[in-house]
C-alpha cells in the first residue's frame, strides 16, 4: 500500500508539467490560437531555464526563463498568426522543429553537468493527512503552484467576466468585436500567457524530474504532442485536460509496472501502450458525432437512445468555433 | 441625437458600395433605410456603427465630427447596432452572453451586472427571456430581443436594426415594433434597414432609399408603396403567379413518419406530394421544418415510418439514393451548407456534375457555366468566387446547380433574405419546373409567400404537423394563429 502511495505521489509529480502545459494550450486555444510549437517550445525551455539556473545557480530564475522562452514565442506565434495572417499550423509545424534543434544546438555547453533542482517540501499539518498527505501533499513547489493553477484557471475561464470574454473571443470573435472588446489584444496576451506555461514545462523537467540538460537524450521529445491531444480530449477545460495529463503518465507507470508482471509480453508493447490508448479515448470521445452511429442510434428504442445522446453529448467538448481562424472584421 | 453623415464614400476592391451619401437624422425619429439586395444599406450601417471604416466623408454626431475606428467608439457614444445574423454567443447562457462587453466602452452607469436593470428593459418592451436560458436554443425573434434589451442596458442612444423582421415570426413582429415605437417615444434614435415596404410604412416616419451605393431619394410618411418600389428598383414590379400545375399523380407518399433527435421529436406524418404540386411548410423557425425536410431528403435518418416513392420505400436510404432517383434539397444557409466558399461558379458546375472523369472537360464546363448564368440570371462571372455574390445570386447559383431531372426539390426557406424581385425571379423558376412535373415543399417565415405559391400548406407547431390545408381561401390570420399553436 505503502509503496503504491509512493508510486502514485510519482506519478503526480511527473505529471505536472503535463498538467500546465494543457493548461497553457488550453488557455491561448481557447482564444482562438492554436499552438503547435508546443513540442519543440518545451524541449527548448528545458534547455534555456536550465542554463539559466546554472549560470545564476538560483532554480527560480530557471523557471522565469522558461516562462519567458514560453511567452517570446507566444508572442511570435501571434504576431505570424494576427498581425500577418499566416497558417497557424503551418507556422506552428515548422516553429515546432525549429525550437527543438535550437534547444540541441545551443544546449551543447550545457550538456550532462549537473545543476541545481528544485528540492521538495512537505507542507506542515497537510502532509499528516492520511493517503492524501503522502500523495499530494509530501511534493515540491512546482506540483503545489500546478494544484493552484488547476483550480485558478478553472475559475477564470468559467466564472469570471474575464473568462467570459476569453472564450467570446474564440467563439465568435465578430460578436465580441462588435461590443467593444479588442479581440486581437485578447489573443495577444492569452496566446503568450498559454505559450509561457507551455514553457515552464521545460524547466520543471530539467530542474526536477529529468534534472539536468542532455540534449537529445533528454526524453521531452514527443511531450508536446501528447500534451495538444489533451487538450482536445479535456474538451478545452483546465479540470478535464489536467485529468488526462494525470490519467496518461499512470498509463506510462502502469506500463512500466506489469513488465515484471507480464513477463511474456514485449516490454515496448507496455510502453507504447499509452499512446494508442489516448488515440482511443479521442476516438471514443468524439465518435457521436458520426454518420453510421446517428443513424445506428436512431433505429434503438427510446431510453436507451437517450442515455447514449447524453453520454456523447457529456464527453464530447466542440471546439472554440473559431480555433485557427484569424480574425477579420469583414 | 443627431446624426449627420456627410459625402460617405466606401469600396470593396472594385465595388463602390457607398456612393457619395448624406444624411441627417434627428433625435427619437424612426428612419426607414430602403433598398434592395446589395444596395449598400448594411455597408452604411455598419460604418455608422463602427464594424467597418469609411473610406472617406464625415461622420458627426451632435454637432460634432468623430472618427469611427472601432465599435467600441461607436457605443461609447452611445450607437449600437442590430446586425442580421444577431452578433452572439450561442454556446453560452443568456446571463453569460449579456457580461460579455468591453467596460471602457459601455455607457451605462451600473459599473457591474445590474441584472434589475436588464429585467426592468425587458418587462418595458414585452420581453419575456429566462437569464438562465442557453442562447443556442433561442428563436432568431428571441436573440433579437435579447440584443436589443442588451444594447439598451448599455445605455445605446441610437439603434441601428439591420433587416430585423427576417425570420421572426408574426407576434415577435409585432412585439418588436411596439417595442420601437415606445422607445422613438422616449426619445431614441432608430434606423431601420429594411427591403419590405409594408414594414417601413408602418413604423417609420421618413424613409430614405438607397440604390446600388447611392442615395436615390427620400419621402416623409404618408408613404406611397408605387413611389417607394419604383425608387428602390427603378421601376414597377409586382408578385406575378403562374399557372397551378398540380396533378393527382401521387409522387412521394410519406407514411406514419416519425422524426426524432436531440432538439425535436415529430410524430406519425402522413401525406401524399402529387406531381407538379408545391407544398409550404409553414411555423416558428425551429419547430421541426428543417428535420422534416431533411428527413425526405435522406439527409436523416427517420426513426421509423415509409417514405413511399413510386413503389420503392426510400426508408433508411441516405441521401445519395434519394438523389439518384432526382429528390434534391437545398438548405437555407446558403454559405455554410450549400455553396463552397473559394471556388468560382464554374468550380461549382463542374463539382456539381457527375460525371466520372479524372480531368475536367474544360471546353464542356466552360459551355455549361455560361449557359446557366444566362439562363439563371446570375450576376456574377465564371471566375467569380461564389462568396462574391449577393445573396440573391448565391440563391440562383444554388438552383442552376440542381440537376435534371428533378422530381422533387425540397427547400429550406429558399427565398430568406432576398428583396421582391429576387423572389419573384426565384419563384418563376421554380413554377417553371413544376410544369414539368417537379414537387416541391418548401418552408418559409413569410405567410404571403407561403399562400401565394403553396398549393397546400402544413404548418408546424413544436414538432406537431396539421393536416394538409388548400391555400386557396386560406385566411391568412388562422394560419398565423395555427402557427402560434392556439389553433
Amino acid at each position: 500500500m505503502n509503496e503504491f502511495l509512493t508510486n502514485m505521489a510519482g506519478v503526480i509529480a511527473a505529471a505536472t508539467p503535463v498538467v500546465v502545459a494543457v493548461i497553457g494550450e488550453t488557455f491561448s486555444e481557447r482564444s482562438g490560437v492554436i499552438n503547435l510549437s508546443a513540442n519543440g517550445l518545451i524541449v527548448l525551455a528545458a534547455m534555456t531555464g536550465f542554463a539559466a539556473a546554472y549560470l545564476t545557480g538560483i532554480v527560480w530564475v530557471g523557471l522565469l526563463a522558461g516562462f519567458l522562452t514560453g511567452a517570446i514565442a507566444g508572442l511570435l506565434i501571434s504576431f505570424s498568426s494576427i498581425s500577418l495572417k499566416q497558417s497557424q499550423v503551418a507556422v506552428g509545424f515548422i516553429l515546432s522543429l525549429l525550437f527543438r534543434d535550437l534547444a540541441y544546438f545551443l544546449g551543447t555547453p550545457f550538456m550532462v553537468i549537473p545543476g541545481p533542482t528544485v528540492s521538495g517540501w512537505a507542507i506542515p499539518l497537510l502532509k499528516d493527512i492520511p493517503i492524501l498527505g503522502p500523495l499530494l501533499f509530501d511534493q515540491n513547489v512546482l506540483v503545489y503552484f500546478s494544484y493552484i493553477l488547476i483550480i485558478a484557471s478553472y475559475y477564470w475561464i468559467f466564472h469570471t467576466r474575464q473568462g467570459l470574454v476569453l472564450r467570446g473571443v474564440g467563439e465568435q470573435p465578430i460578436s465580441a468585436y462588435s461590443r467593444g472588446i479588442d479581440v486581437n489584444r485578447q489573443r495577444y496576451i492569452y496566446t503568450a500567457l498559454g505559450s509561457g506555461l507551455i514553457g515552464l514545462a521545460g524547466p520543471m523537467y530539467s530542474l526536477s524530474i529529468k534534472a539536468g540538460w542532455n540534449g537529445t537524450m533528454t526524453g521531452l521529445d514527443g511531450i508536446g504532442w501528447i500534451v495538444l491531444s489533451i487538450t482536445i480530449f479535456g474538451g478545452w477545460n483546465p479540470l478535464r485536460g489536467s485529468f488526462g495529463g494525470y490519467l496518461f503518465v499512470f498509463l506510462q507507470w502502469l506500463g512500466l509496472a506489469l513488465q515484471s508482471y507480464w513477463t511474456n509480453v514485449p516490454s515496448q508493447v507496455l510502453q507504447v501502450a499509452p499512446f494508442p490508448l489516448m488515440i482511443l479515448t479521442l476516438l471514443f470521445v468524439n465518435i457521436g458525432d458520426t454518420e453510421w452511429v446517428t443513424r445506428m442510434l436512431a433505429t434503438l428504442p427510446r431510453g436507451v437512445r437517450g442515455a447514449f445522446y447524453k453520454l456523447f453529448r457529456f464527453l464530447r467538448k466542440p471546439p472554440p468555433a473559431s480555433l485557427g481562424v484569424p480574425f477579420e472584421r469583414e | 441625437m443627431h446624426i449627420q453623415l456627410k459625402n460617405i464614400h466606401k469600396y470593396f476592391g472594385s465595388v463602390h458600395a457607398n456612393n457619395d451619401v448624406s444624411l441627417t437624422i434627428e433625435p427619437g425619429q424612426i428612419l426607414g433605410l430602403l433598398g434592395e439586395n446589395g444596395a449598400g444599406k448594411s455597408t452604411l450601417m455598419k460604418i455608422l456603427s463602427g464594424l467597418i471604416c469609411k473610406d472617406s466623408g464625415e461622420i458627426l454626431i451632435n454637432g460634432e465630427e468623430q472618427d469611427l475606428k472601432s465599435p467600441a467608439d461607436a457605443l461609447r457614444l452611445g450607437i449600437g447596432m442590430l446586425h442580421q445574423d444577431p452578433h452572439d454567443f450561442p454556446s453560452m447562457t443568456i446571463r453569460e452572453d449579456l457580461q460579455i462587453w468591453d467596460q471602457r466602452s459601455g455607457r451605462a452607469n451600473h459599473s457591474a451586472v445590474d441584472w434589475q436593470a436588464l429585467m426592468k428593459i425587458q418587462e418595458d418592451l414585452g420581453f419575456n427571456l429566462d437569464l438562465d436560458g442557453s442562447v443556442g436554443e433561442l428563436t432568431v425573434g428571441e436573440r433579437q430581443q435579447l440584443e436589443l434589451a442588451r444594447l439598451l442596458w448599455l445605455g445605446v442612444e441610437l439603434l441601428i436594426l439591420d433587416e430585423p423582421t427576417t425570420g421572426i415570426s408574426a407576434s415577435q413582429q409585432e412585439i418588436l415594433f411596439s417595442a420601437l415605437k415606445k422607445l422613438a417615444g422616449q426619445g431614441k434614435t432608430i434606423i431601420f434597414v429594411s427591403h419590405k415596404l409594408e414594414e417601413v410604412k408602418e413604423l417609420c416616419s421618413r424613409a430614405v432609399v438607397l440604390r446600388k451605393g447611392c442615395l436615390i431619394g427620400e419621402r416623409e410618411a404618408p408613404f406611397d408603396e408605387n413611389d417607394l418600389v419604383k425608387l428602390m428598383f427603378g421601376r414597377q414590379i409586382t408578385r406575378t403567379r403562374t399557372a397551378h400545375a398540380g396533378t393527382r399523380d401521387v409522387c412521394l407518399s410519406v407514411q406514419k413518419l416519425n422524426i426524432e433527435d436531440f432538439r425535436i421529436a415529430i410524430e406519425n406524418v402522413n401525406f401524399d406530394l402529387y406531381a407538379g404540386e408545391v407544398i409550404g411548410l409553414a411555423g416558428m423557425e425551429g419547430s421541426g421544418q428543417r428535420q422534416f425536410l431533411q428527413a425526405l431528403a435522406g439527409m436523416k435518418q427517420p426513426s421509423s415510418g415509409h417514405i413511399l416513392f413510386g413503389d420503392e420505400d426510400l426508408f433508411g436510404k441516405n441521401c445519395y439514393d434519394y438523389q439518384k432517383r432526382g429528390i434534391f434539397y437545398v438548405p437555407s444557409a446558403r454559405m455554410e451548407e450549400g455553396l463552397v466558399p473559394g471556388m468560382t461558379l464554374e468550380e461549382h458546375y463542374i463539382l456539381s456534375d457527375c460525371e466520372k472523369r479524372v480531368f475536367i472537360d474544360s471546353k464542356k464546363s466552360h459551355k455549361v457555366t455560361e449557359d446557366r448564368i444566362q439562363r439563371f440570371n446570375i450576376k456574377g462571372r465564371a471566375v467569380t468566387f461564389s462568396e462574391e455574390l449577393s445573396g440573391g445570386n448565391q440563391q440562383r447559383l444554388l438552383l442552376s446547380l440542381l440537376q435534371d431531372p428533378a422530381k422533387v426539390l425540397l427547400l429550406e426557406n429558399p427565398t430568406r433574405g432576398l428583396d421582391i424581385e429576387s423572389t419573384n425571379w426565384i419563384w418563376s423558376i421554380l413554377r417553371e419546373r413544376c410544369q414539368a412535373a417537379t414537387s416541391i415543399i418548401f418552408s418559409s417565415a413569410d405567410l404571403d409567400e407561403l399562400t401565394f405559391y403553396a398549393d397546400r400548406i402544413l404548418v408546424f407547431f413544436s414538432g406537431r404537423i396539421s393536416e394538409p390545408l388548400d391555400s386557396a381561401g386560406l385566411d391568412e390570420e388562422r394560419l398565423g394563429r395555427m402557427i402560434g399553436g392556439k389553433d
